[in-house]
C-alpha cells in the first residue's frame, strides 16, 4: 500500500500535458492532453523585426492546427479521445500548423463527408433509395444523383444492388446522404457496381493502408491476376477476377494482409505466382 | 507505417505489472487482458484478475430503436450475463452501475441517436467481480474505438473486522461477516451463546470506479458496515492501486 509516489507520478496520464511534438508516433490513451506548439515570431507579415500588434498583449498566440480524428479541442489544448498513434502532417502551403490526428483501429464506420463508400441498397421508397453503409443509419440516395438521370430516365437500381458513391451530407445530427456523381455531374467511377464479384468486410485501418500512395500490396496483387477492385472507406472491398477461384484467393489474401508481415506476404505471392 | 499498423489478433496477455501474488505491500492479483478476440462485435476484450475473468463485447455506434433514442447523445446499454442461471436482480443493479460509469466517460454527444451496447459475460467469478467487469468494459470500449474523455478502472477493497484493508479480495475474503449457527435445533438464543460462530470474513466490501485523468471517483458501490474515516482510507488505497491498473492498461495498449 505504501507505493513510492515518484513511480506513480510518471504514469499519471494527463496530469502533465505533454507537448504534441514530443509524442508524435507514440501510442496515446484517451484522457491525455497535448499542448500545441506556439507561434514563432519570425512569421510576422512585416518582415524581420516587425510584429503585428495584438490587442491582447499578454496572451501568446498559438499556431492554427487542424484537429483530426481522435482529438478534440479543449481550451487551448488537445484532448485525446481514442487510443492509437499520434500523427502529424505539415501544411503544404500557407500558414497553420498542419493536421494532428490519432491513427486508431476500428471496425465500425462513421460517415464522413466526402468519403467514397460501397453501400447495399436495402429499400426503394418513392424517389429515394435507402443504402446500408455500415454506419448507425442507412444513407439516402436520390434517383437523380446518377449520371444522365432525369425524371423520365430513371437509373436501373434494384434492392440488393451494390452502389459506389460519396457522401455529400454526413454529420452527427442528420441522416447521411450520398450521391453517385461528382460536383461536375460526371460519374467518375461511381454508380452501380456490376454483376458478380465478391463483397467482403475488413477493418478501416486496412483500407487506409491499402489506399495509401505506393501501397505494395496492391501492386503485387495487380501483377498476379487481372482484376477489378473497389475499395469503400467503410471497410468494404468488392473484388472480381476471371474465375471464382481467383476471386476467392484475392479475397483471402486481402483479408489476411492485415495480420501478415511483408515477408510472409511476399512468400505467399511468390507461391501463388508459380502455381 | 506498414509494420506499425499490424493488428494480429491483438493477443496481449499481459502479466500483472510488478504485483506478485499477495505480498503485504502490493495487494492486487495477477492481471491479464486480451483484445479483439471476438470477430462479430466492433470491440471486445477479456480481462482476468487472479481467477476472476470477464469477457466484454461492444457494439456501436449502431442503430437504435426510435423508442430508445436520445436526440442529443448516444444511448448506452449494458448487458451482464452471469456464469450460470438467468440474469437476476443483482445483475440488473450491476448493469446500472456499469452503465452510469460508462456514461460519465464516453463522449455520447458525438454520436446522437445511436446506441452503444456493452455485453459482459462472466466466465469465472472468484471475487472482485464488479471491478473486473468495469475493467473489461473499459478495454472493450477502447478496442471498439468509442470516443472517451478518459479511461476508467474498478478497484475493490474489503475491510476486515479488525479494520485491515485487503485490495482485490478473493470471494472467500469478500464474504461479509455473518453469524453462523452451529447448534442444533431452533433455539432462540442470541449471539452470546457459544453455539453461534462468528465468521471472520469481511465486515464491508467497497468497489470504486476511478477515472484515469485525476483519479476522481466515478462510481462507488458498498456493502457492509464502515466508518467515515475507513471510507476515506479505502478510497485512498483504491486510488493508489488504480495507478497499477492504468499502467497495465498503458502497457497492454502499446502495439
Amino acid at each position: 500500500m505504501a507505493e513510492p509516489v515518484s513511480v506513480a507520478a510518471e504514469y499519471l496520464a494527463g496530469s502533465r500535458a505533454r507537448a504534441a511534438r514530443t509524442v508524435l508516433g507514440q501510442v496515446v490513451l484517451p484522457g491525455e492532453e497535448l499542448l500545441l506548439p506556439e507561434q514563432e515570431d519570425a512569421e510576422g507579415p512585416g518582415g524581420a523585426g516587425e510584429r503585428p500588434l495584438s490587442l491582447n498583449a499578454g496572451a501568446r498566440s498559438r499556431v492554427r492546427v487542424v484537429c483530426g480524428p481522435g482529438l478534440r479541442r479543449c481550451g487551448d489544448r488537445l484532448l485525446v479521445t481514442k487510443c492509437g498513434r499520434l500523427r502529424h502532417k505539415e501544411p503544404g502551403s500557407g500558414s497553420g500548423g498542419g493536421v494532428y490526428w490519432v491513427d486508431s483501429q476500428q471496425k465500425r464506420y462513421v460517415p464522413v463527408k466526402g468519403d467514397h463508400v460501397i453501400g447495399i441498397v436495402t429499400a426503394k421508397s418513392g424517389d429515394i433509395f435507402k443504402v446500408d453503409v455500415g454506419g448507425s443509419e442507412p444513407a439516402s440516395l436520390s434517383y437523380l444523383s446518377f449520371e444522365g438521370a432525369t425524371k423520365r430516365n430513371r437509373p436501373n437500381v434494384q434492392v440488393g444492388d451494390l452502389i459506389y458513391g460519396q457522401f455529400v451530407v454526413a454529420n452527427k445530427d442528420m441522416e447521411p446522404e450520398m450521391v453517385c456523381i461528382d460536383s461536375c455531374g460526371r460519374a467518375n467511377g461511381m454508380g452501380v457496381i456490376g454483376q458478380d464479384g465478391l463483397l467482403f468486410k475488413v477493418t478501416l485501418g486496412l483500407i487506409r493502408k491499402l489506399l495509401a500512395p505506393d501501397c505494395e500490396i496492391i501492386q503485387e496483387v495487380g501483377k498476379l491476376y487481372p482484376l477489378e477492385i473497389v475499395f469503400g472507406m467503410n471497410g468494404r472491398i468488392w473484388v472480381k477476377a476471371k474465375t471464382i477461384q481467383q476471386t476467392l484467393i484475392l479475397a483471402n489474401i486481402l483479408e489476411a494482409c492485415e495480420h501478415m508481415t511483408s515477408d510472409q506476404r511476399k512468400q505467399i505471392f511468390s507461391r501463388l505466382a508459380e502455381s | 507505417m506498414e509494420e506499425e499498423m499490424h493488428t494480429d489478433a491483438k493477443i496481449r496477455a499481459e502479466i500483472g505489472t510488478g504485483c506478485s501474488p499477495r505480498g503485504p505491500g502490493c495487494s492486487l492479483r495477477h492481471f491479464a487482458c486480451e483484445q479483439n478476440l471476438l470477430s462479430r462485435p466492433d470491440g471486445s476484450a477479456s480481462f482476468l484478475q487472479g481467477d476472476t475473468s470477464v469477457l466484454a463485447g461492444v457494439y456501436g455506434p449502431a442503430e437504435v430503436k426510435v423508442s430508445k433514442e436520445i436526440f442529443n447523445k448516444a444511448t448506452l446499454e449494458v448487458i451482464l450475463r452471469p456464469k450460470i442461471g438467468l440474469p437476476g436482480v443483482a445483475e440488473k443493479s450491476r448493469e446500472r452501475l456499469i452503465r452510469n460509469t460508462c456514461e460519465a466517460v464516453v463522449l455520447g454527444t458525438l454520436h446522437p441517436r445511436t446506441s452503444i451496447t456493452v455485453v459482459l459475460q462472466v466466465v469465472s467469478d472468484a471475487g472482485s467481480l464488479l471491478a473486473c467487469c468495469l475493467n473489461a468494459a473499459c478495454m472493450a470500449l477502447v478496442d471498439a474505438g468509442v470516443p472517451m474523455r478518459a479511461l476508467f478502472c474498478g478497484v475493490t477493497c474489503a475491510l476486515d473486522s479488525d479494520g485491515t484493508l485487503v485490495l482485490d479480495p478473493t470471494s472467500k475474503q469478500e464474504k461479509v461477516s455473518t453469524w453462523l449457527w452451529k447448534g442444533r435445533g431452533l433455539e432462540a438464543k442470541g449471539p452470546e451463546s457459544p453455539q453461534w460462530d462468528w465468521l471472520q470474513e469481511a465486515r464491508a466490501v467497497l468497489t470504486f470506479a476511478l477515472d484515469s485523468v485525476e483519479r476522481k471517483l466515478l462510481m462507488s458501490s458498498t456493502k457492509g458496515l464502515y466508518s467515515d474515516s475507513e471510507l476515506q482510507q479505502c478510497l485512498a488505497a483504491a486510488q493508489a492501486a488504480s495507478q497499477h491498473v492504468f499502467r497495465f492498461y498503458r502497457e497492454s495498449l502499446q502495439r
